[in-house]
């Protein structure tokens, strides 16, 4: 795969489409104006604005950490430092446990590069999964991919050679680890910098409300860059991953193009890969389970594949679910959770939910008897239904 | 040699059990249907006349099926010979339309067949050569219905020719100006020098995909009557291209995934390969019922706002 193949549309789809691409950068925007002034010297005026600036990588002071061969993964630019590095790198340290560390780390492994990958949590992503699955991750790291994980580790500094070049890192535990290459992966911060000596209201991101529109008139912002005024009950402020930037974009289209429409995210839902392993995971399922829930945790006893459903102590509503290595219906998991059914009713449609390829085999079976042996049950699996799917499908799309 | 490289593909996706069924049962069709049933058929008759006797390889596919001498040979070839006829008729009007409808083409072009075999395990390093552009799918859909139209003329003629026992049509000669263009340009140079020799250059499936009569004809119940659909998993897809850069009939897949739309396209051979390197479990080849097959209104899951009606 070559960067050709990441764009989404052929190069005459934006003309096409009276879409006028501009590679530049802008150096300031005079809202009272309407005037943006470019890096080239070039100005463009608009009637209205849509600020989708992205985010900027975080990077927390270290001793060290300007020089060459320290790097973040976020953009074009930093894929071509990495390429130019990794050619004269035998090990590696990415610093910080999240989504765009481990890819860092899948990279490197690519080009059989050694990987120190150090971890201030006790598990992997341990802000976001629960311990089962972050420890099921950490130990397909090590032991399937050769990553010298270390736990409750953090970065002290970062040693360089004559040449400006990294040669070592220090970590909090009195380490030095020996590299040649540092990825500093410890996630990221709204891109607003160069807008902050202005009327723009910001705090952490650019300050909206639900139509996406900033404090200044015609000046809309959507993305990384946001921060809701008014978030919705169970939602973050800034929010920042692909699906939520994807729908603000689609809300604010619809916005821009007459048709007033309101950001109001529904059930959550993310998705990433962690090696070999896909993650989706849909509604709640937090890292620490509140006293009023409760969850089931099933494990395939060989392969990488776990599923992790959470519900209501009381109730029985089914909350969420991670699920490692099984694909699962987006469509059917939304209004399982919308239209509150209980564990029992999804554990006995499991089948309805199923997204595997064919042939693939169907562990709902072993799940459900998994649970009827966990708590005494006696539920037992239901065939498929297309109808029932597609009726899914249909409020999933059109509403009720 | 489909079974050679076959077990090469095998070990290269063997974390997927869609691509080992149908790649042994590729091995299996091109080993029994294509050799060694014929092979036993012959050896229990031992009339001599010579006819296509693979199995699995009939009109249109087979251009030459209706030709004089085919049918003569199949004709001399008593019992045998008839049973080819009937199988070959069968194949075309019964077999494939309701396997199709059933299966989607894939149950015959990813499953069975010897020129999709061959692109799918020695030509699988190509794939990602395929041309994905507009253009190119304005081209294929010119050509390959293009040949579908020419062997349905040629074949129809040289039928009146075996009927009528003439040589000619309204004074034009059949053999030279029906049956020998066809047999040169597609037969040998389109499905053999451009299709396999070009790989490297274009991509594996080039014949499939440009120029194959059968695909046509197949793709077409595929596109308007059948209950196969690629499912796109509501909002999930990222926009990443996996699917696109590796699909071997220059499908962009990513254009209807990212739209929440199901993938539903006459040239698809349901080779799975979209669905395998896709990062977020986005595509599904399924069977499943016709009614919401085709969703073209943008469906992407995840809001409560709007919703299209
Ligand atoms: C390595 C990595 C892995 C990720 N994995 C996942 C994942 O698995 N799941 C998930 O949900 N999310 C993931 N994300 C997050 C996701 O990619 C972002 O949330 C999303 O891309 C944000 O989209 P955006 O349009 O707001 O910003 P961006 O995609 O960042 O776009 C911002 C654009 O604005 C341009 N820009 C910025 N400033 C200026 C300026 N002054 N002048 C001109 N142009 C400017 C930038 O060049 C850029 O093109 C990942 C991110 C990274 C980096
Ligand atoms: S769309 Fe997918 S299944 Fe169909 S031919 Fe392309 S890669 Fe194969
Ligand atoms: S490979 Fe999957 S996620 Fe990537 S563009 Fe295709 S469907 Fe979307």
């Amino acid at each position: 795969m070559k960067f050709e193949h990441t764009k989404p549309y052929e190069d005459w789809f934006w003309e096409k489409n009276r879409i006028d691409l501009c590679f530049d950068h802008v150096e300031n925007i005079q809202f009272e104006n309407k005037l943006i002034r470019l890096r080239s010297g070039q100005s463009k005026t608009y009637d209205k604005l849509v600020l989708a600036t992205g985010s900027v990588p975080n990077r927390y002071d270290w001793p060290g950490q300007e020089a060459n061969g320290v790097i973040s993964l976020y953009g074009l630019q930093d894929l071509e430092l990495l390429e130019k590095y990794s050619s004269t790198t035998k090990r590696a340290v990415i610093v910080g446990g999240g989504l765009i560390g481990i890819e860092l780390a899948e990279m490197l492994r690519t080009r059989n590069i050694e990987v120190t990958y150090l971890v201030r949590e006790p598990y992997f992503w341990a802000n976001i999964l629960p311990t089962e699955e972050g420890e099921m991750i950490s130990k397909h790291m090590q032991q399937d991919h050769h990553i010298d994980l270390q736990l409750n580790s953090e970065l002290k500094q970062i040693f360089s050679d004559s040449n400006g070049r990294v040669e070592a890192v220090g970590t909090t535990k009195g380490e030095r680890i020996p590299c040649e290459l540092v990825g500093i992966t410890v996630g990221v911060r709204p891109n607003v910098e160069f807008l902050k000596n202005s009327d723009l209201e910001i705090e952490r991101g650019i300050l909206v409300n639900e139509f996406l529109e900033t404090n200044i008139p015609d000046v809309f912002s959507c993305g990384d860059c946001v921060q809701h005024r008014n978030p919705q009950a169970g939602r973050k402020a800034v929010e920042q991953v692909w699906y939520t930037g994807r729908m603000m974009g689609e809300c604010l289209g619809e916005t821009i193009a007459g048709i007033s429409t309101p950001y109001i995210p529904g059930v959550w839902f993310n998705s990433a890969k962690f090696f070999d392993i896909e993650y989706q995971t849909y509604g709640e399922v937090p890292a620490k389970l509140p006293n009023d829930m409760s969850d089931f945790y099933w494990q395939h006893p060989e392969k990488k594949a776990s599923l992790h459903f959470v519900f209501q102590k009381e109730s029985e509503v089914f909350s969420g679910i991670n699920s490692f290595g099984i694909r699962l219906r987006h469509a059917v998991l939304e209004q399982w959770i919308k239209e509150q059914k209980t564990i029992e009713y999804v554990l006995t449609h499991f089948r309805d939910a199923w997204f595997e390829p064919e042939f693939h085999k169907n562990y709902s079976h072993e799940i459900i008897a998994a649970f009827n042996q966990k708590i005494g049950s006696n539920l037992k699996v239901e065939t498929k239904s297309w109808k029932r799917i597609l009726s899914h499908i249909k409020s999933a799309t059109y509403g009720h | 040699m489909v079974c050679l490289w076959g077990l090469k593909f095998i070990l290269k996706y063997r974390h997927s059990r869609y691509h080992i069924w149908r790649t042994v049962v590729l091995m299996i069709c091109q080993l029994f249907l294509a050799f060694l049933i014929p092979e036993i058929l012959e050896g229990l008759n031992q009339e001599q006349a010579y006819f296509a006797k693979d199995l699995k390889f009939f009109w249109p596919l087979n251009y030459y099926f209706f030709e004089d001498w085919h049918l003569n040979a199949m004709a001399e070839g008593g019992s045998m010979g008839m049973f080819y006829l009937v199988w070959g008729i069968a194949l075309f009007l019964l077999v494939t339309p309701i396997l199709t409808y059933f299966l989607g083409k894939r149950w015959y072009c990813s499953w069975v067949c010897g020129c999709g075999g061959l692109a799918e395990t020695a030509g699988d390093p190509f794939r990602h050569l395929s041309d994905k552009r507009l253009s190119a799918w304005k081209l294929e859909r010119w050509l390959i219905h293009g040949v579908l139209v020419y062997i349905f003329v040629v074949t129809a003629v040289v039928l009146y020719g075996y009927f009528s026992n003439q040589s000619q049509i309204f004074g034009i000669d059949i053999y030279t100006w029906f049956r020998k263009p066809y047999g040169f340009l597609i037969g040998a140079a389109f499905s053999g020098v451009i299709g396999v020799g070009f790989y490297p250059l274009l991509g594996s499936r080039v014949w499939c995909r440009f120029g194959c009569p059968l695909a046509a004809y197949m793709g077409i119940f595929q596109r308007f009557k059948s209950r196969f659909r690629i499912t796109t998993n509501g909002g999930q897809c990222i926009s990443c291209g996996n699917c696109s850069t590796y699909c071997e009939q220059g499908i962009d897949v990513r254009w209807y995934a990212q739209r929440g739309q199901n993938i539903v396209r006459s040239s698809c051979v349901g080779c799975g390969v979209c669905s395998s390197v896709c990062p977020r479990g986005v595509l599904k080849l399924e069977n499943g019922p016709e009614q919401d097959r085709i969703n073209d209104k943008p469906i992407l899951i995840g809001r409560d706002d709007v919703r299209l009606l």
